[in-house]
């Protein structure tokens, strides 16, 4: 039986991004907020000190950051005529776990949405015919415009301290930026970061195409920086240690160089670390939330009433989370009812590997987020007539680092272990030269999240279930865009390149993103998605998922971090302005 | 009729300040003594962490053994709530408890004792208001002898000259109010003054540096070379109110100074104390020893740890990063006489204060389970003689002394 606690105004399940910047937004308006994490706490100095941050073994392959299956994992399958069996060690992708989340141990790579992503559906019928649409494609309208959510990236933006250079301010085309972008009302916080060698041969090799290569969006900043909140950023040292690493310069924004050490000032703030919320509470009409349950390290359980629960967990979660919790109708795929786990979207990613001639990279001066991109293929920045497919994605030279235990290219033909392939690893780690797309993945009938029917977690809870593969317009758009990539690596004459566009089926045992999205989608219509178009349950006013990847609607050609703390600027600007005023439903 | 009618309220209000000034349980009077109370930084000591504000328990460790803060709530059996306003002021003035009984000088009252009679009992008004909480404190936990309160009087025989702060007419109003809050309430010399083998103050060389608590006080005279003479009014005002400014950041126990007292005065009262300790005491030469040579094997051997472990974050050039890693080319706690301060925060890391001006609260990770002795003294002696600084070699021993210590102060 669950020991209850004293009541909050504000319940935040999960302290990462959304639930710090979120935490930080309703205690400043005074209200009493708790945050409950699962993971522990986590910082700088104190987790990740430059002094073993950069500790391969631990924290790149051993993933000492992230989440633990025996915590929590779900089953996978490709399609619903398998058995789905659950994740025993995370490799696919790499969910986070404790205070910081997965915004810890990311890249730094910060984009915007195109404008014409939010109106996706939209748009492609009227340019292209809505026939040409493939019947199982479930692709819709994003419920707000990338000109009502421009105030919010940039809000976020300035809290990050983002480096890069706009390509667009208020509709002026700016030169060394991305021409293709939406409009920026500024300028990025801080200026580019520097790029290395082999980032500079592939902007030269794609500006001799024709190509507009411009530095990308990078969360790991340039130089110091002061954020809106007052906390200082330190600069970017390139060591090369991003993903899968906390940062111990200060230097990468996350929850603990962005938020924390202004929100912790707070004193009508608290952290609840290392306690899971097992559900979300209703009052027996099902249309309130009364708070959360959750679970400590010692097993005891515990009640946080609450006047309105914020779901900020990582994508996948909140998911789970509103299905645990019977909030919304889940989906069926067969009759295409209801909607939670509907429309689960990931990322089409490729690459081309090559040895340069010649060329010495010393590409372990790196950093998550440098490299120069092009945005020429992405979204609909092309005539996609008559090319069979739909969508796009960035392309470019990104290499985040050169790490001794898994970065080892070798010519094609070399032994995988023994003396030749040791002498071939030291001759080619300085001129393997890996280029890379990163492109949309759009949602479809049948790629869906649902509870499965045999396996529990530890608390006897179902786990969630992944059903997801790759489809035809994916391969085709994965094959094109790698191909035009592998033109701009054949310009770099390299001694020898292999191309790798995504072919299915989606394998959930090699990495590729831990860019999850959908299952809560946001919309206008609550017959086709979960939240309305303030993050809000349709079914239960006072749950927000205020702006986790889970409310995407489809994933684009861009990572999702950028979209994810606009969004949850958004939604906290609606529960300030809107919600707080009069509670109920906003739509 | 009208304006005879407007001066007239003009004077009844007056009247009626003045009344309210005299009246120990006006707002005024109360709201005098809280801010008494930060300048003095009671909580400091009085308020144990996570414990209920002024109930006592913070220990205090001493070069004689352990005392514990007394709990200073009014409540009657276990705090003050029995104290008459004389007993009060006896405390502070002559460091006599109730019943003249003698209290130990971690209790600053040979710096209260400059503090008017008025300022105690307004912080005595203060201290009427909170909430009093039973909690027995035993402060004298100290081993024999030192546990017998008779010897103060021996020891203030020798160290203790009471008496109330005589301003210096020849020094400007600002100058005087700086000098009454540093020998005064702020009590800076308590930590700042080097002390004699009993713990007194070195009187002829007020605010040159000590150690204490496994930390050394930095020397705040004027002196350019390792004092703060380098550092503008604005400098010093800038790290009392957020703990950072252009150099440096406050850690360690003047980061509890910062964020208990000086954060909270008024820009008024910092400029007064920055003003005087840019003019106080014996002016110094600032000379500077000889640098110790960069081709020097201890030398060669910190700057290779220094390049490993440091340059991230403190960069080659010793610069470091505004507000976030202090800088070391020119730093005057870095070229102090004393390494433990150094030593402590390779040793066992350390985090700068969280102020209201200064959030990031950013934190030197600890060394200890990576570096030996003899390369924290190299990479201390490198620092200290390398971007222009010079200082005297680190020995390490000094390293392994402060390593074998540390576990007694954490």
């Amino acid at each position: 039986m669950a020991r209850k606690l004293p009541r909050k105004d504000v319940v935040i399940v999960g302290l990462g991004w959304t639930g710090s910047i979120l935490a930080y937004e309703m205690a400043k308006q005074g209200l009493d907020v708790v945050a409950v994490e699962r993971g522990p706490w986590r910082d700088t100095a104190t987790d990740f000190p430059p002094g073993y941050a950069q500790d391969e073994l631990r924290y790149g392959v051993r993933l000492d950051l992230f989440l633990r299956p025996d915590q929590e994992t779900l089953t996978v399958r490709n399609n619903m005529s398998q058995t789905a069996q659950p994740i025993r060690r995370f490799s696919g992708f790499l969910p986070g776990n404790g205070v910081g989340g997965a915004g810890v141990h990311w890249n730094g790579q910060t984009w915007r949405f195109l404008p014409n992503d939010f109106n996706l559906r939209t748009h492609l019928s009227e340019r292209y015919g809505a026939d040409k649409i493939p019947a199982d494609m479930t692709i819709q309208d994003w419920p707000v415009t990338y000109d009502e959510l421009e105030p919010y990236y940039d809000r976020f933006e300035k809290l990050a301290g983002i480096s890069g250079k706009a390509g667009n301010l208020k509709g002026v085309k700016q030169a060394g930026g991305n021409p293709f972008e939406g409009w920026r009302s500024s300028e990025y916080p801080t200026p580019p970061l520097k790029q290395n060698y082999g980032s500079a041969l592939f902007a030269e090799a794609a500006k001799k195409l024709g190509y507009s290569p411009f530095p990308r969006p990078s969360g790991n900043i340039s130089e110091a920086y002061t954020n809106p909140l007052g906390i200082r950023m330190g600069q970017c040292t390139y060591c090369g240690f991003c993903e899968r690493f906390g940062c111990g310069n200060y230097a990468k924004a996350s929850a603990q160089t962005c938020v924390l050490p202004a929100l912790m000032r707070l004193p009508n703030f608290t952290a609840q670390t290392d306690s899971e919320v097992t559900r979300i509470n209703l009052d027996s009409t099902g249309k309130r939330a009364t708070g959360v349950t959750y679970v400590d390290t010692s097993g005891e359980e515990w009640e946080q009433p609450a006047d309105i629960v914020l779901v900020c967990a990582f994508s996948l979660f909140n998911v789970r989370l509103m299905l645990l919790s019977g909030i919304g109708k889940p989906y069926d795929p067969v009759s295409g009812k209801g909607v939670v786990g509907r429309n689960y979207a990931y990322q089409t990613t490729s690459g081309v590997s090559m040895i340069l001639k010649d060329k010495i990279l010393n590409s372990f001066i790196a950093t998550g987020s440098g490299g120069m991109m092009i945005d020429e293929f992405n979204g609909d920045n092309f005539d996609h007539k008559d090319l069979g497919f739909f969508g796009g994605g960035y392309m470019g030279s990104g290499q985040t680092g050169a790490r001794p235990i898994t970065t080892r290219p070798v010519p094609k033909g070399t032994p995988r272990w023994g003396a030749e392939w040791k002498k071939a690893t030291a001759e080619t780690y300085s001129s393997g030269f890996g280029i890379s797309t990163h492109g949309s993945s759009y949602s479809y009938r049948d790629c869906y999240l649902d509870l499965d029917p045999t396996f529990k977690d530890r608390f006897g809870r179902p786990l969630m279930r992944m059903t997801f593969d790759f489809k035809d317009n994916e391969i085709k758009m994965s094959q094109f865009l790698t191909d035009r990539l592998a033109e701009i690596a054949r310009a770099l004459d390299p001694v020898e390149m292999t191309a790798s566009p995504r072919k299915g089926p989606w394998n959930s045992t090699i990495y590729q993103t831990t860019h999850n999205t959908g299952g809560t989608v946001m919309g206008s219509d609550p017959e086709t998605s979960v939240v309305n178009r303030y993050c809000q349950s349709w079914d239960v006013p006072n749950v927000f998922v205020p702006g986790g990847a889970s409310v995407f609607p489809q994933n684009h050609g861009y990572n999702p971090t950028g979209t994810v703390g606009a969004l949850a600027y958004w939604t906290a600007d609606a529960i300030k302005d809107r919600y707080l005023k009069n509670p109920g439903p906003l739509v | 009729m009208k304006q005879s009618l407007a001066s007239a309220a003009v004077l009844l209000l007056s009247l009626m300040s003045v009344a309210s000034a005299q009246d120990p349980q006006s707002f005024d009077r109360v709201e005098k003594g809280r801010y008494l109370s930060v300048l003095g930084d009671c909580a400091g000591c009085h308020t144990a962490q996570g414990g209920q504000p002024f109930a006592g328990g913070l220990a205090l460790d001493t070069p004689f053994g352990k005392l514990v803060a007394p709990n200073i709530t009014p409540d009657r059996d276990t705090g003050i709530g029995n104290m008459t306003d004389d007993e009060f002021v006896a405390a502070l003035h002559d460091g006599r408890g109730r019943n003249g009984k003698r209290l130990y000088p971690a209790m600053p009252y040979p710096a209260y004792t400059r503090m008017s009679r008025d300022d105690i009992l307004a912080m005595r008004s203060y201290f009427k208001t909170i909430q009093p909480v039973n909690n027995a404190v035993e402060s004298n936990q100290l081993p024999f002898p030192f546990n017998i309160r008779l010897a103060m009087a021996f020891w203030n025989w020798l160290n203790f000259t009471p008496g109330r702060f005589q301003p210096n007419p020849q020094k400007s109003a600002e100058w005087n109010r700086g000098a009454y809050l540093v020998e005064g309430p702020a009590h800076c010399g308590t930590c700042h003054t080097p002390k004699t083998a009993l713990g007194g103050d070195k009187t002829a060389t007020p605010l040159a540096g000590a150690t204490l608590q496994g930390w050394f006080a930095p020397n705040i005279t004027a002196n350019t070379h390792n004092g703060i003479g380098g550092w503008s009014k604005d400098d010093l005002v800038a790290y009392l109110k957020t703990g950072a400014n252009q150099y440096t950041l406050a850690s360690g126990p003047m980061s509890e100074a910062v964020t208990h007292s000086t954060s909270q005065m008024t820009d008024e009262d910092l400029a007064a104390i920055a003003t005087y300790l840019k003019d106080s005491g014996v002016p110094s030469d600032g000379a500077k020893p000889t640098p110790v040579a960069a081709s020097d094997k201890v030398m060669r051997v910190g700057e290779a740890v220094y390049k490993d472990s440091c340059a991230a974050c403190h960069k080659d050039n010793g610069s470091g990063e505004l507000h976030l890693f202090p800088k070391l080319a020119g730093s005057a706690l870095v070229q102090s006489n004393d390494p433990t301060t150094l030593a402590h925060v390779v040793l066992n890391g350390a985090r700068a204060a969280s102020t209201a001006g200064a959030p990031t609260a950013p934190a030197m990770p600890s060394f200890d389970w990576r570096l030996k002795d003899d390369q924290v003294a190299a990479v201390l002696t490198y620092i200290r003689n390398t971007w222009g600084n010079a200082a005297a070699p680190v020995p390490a021993s000094a390293v392994a002394t402060k390593r074998t210590s540390q576990a007694r102060f954490d």
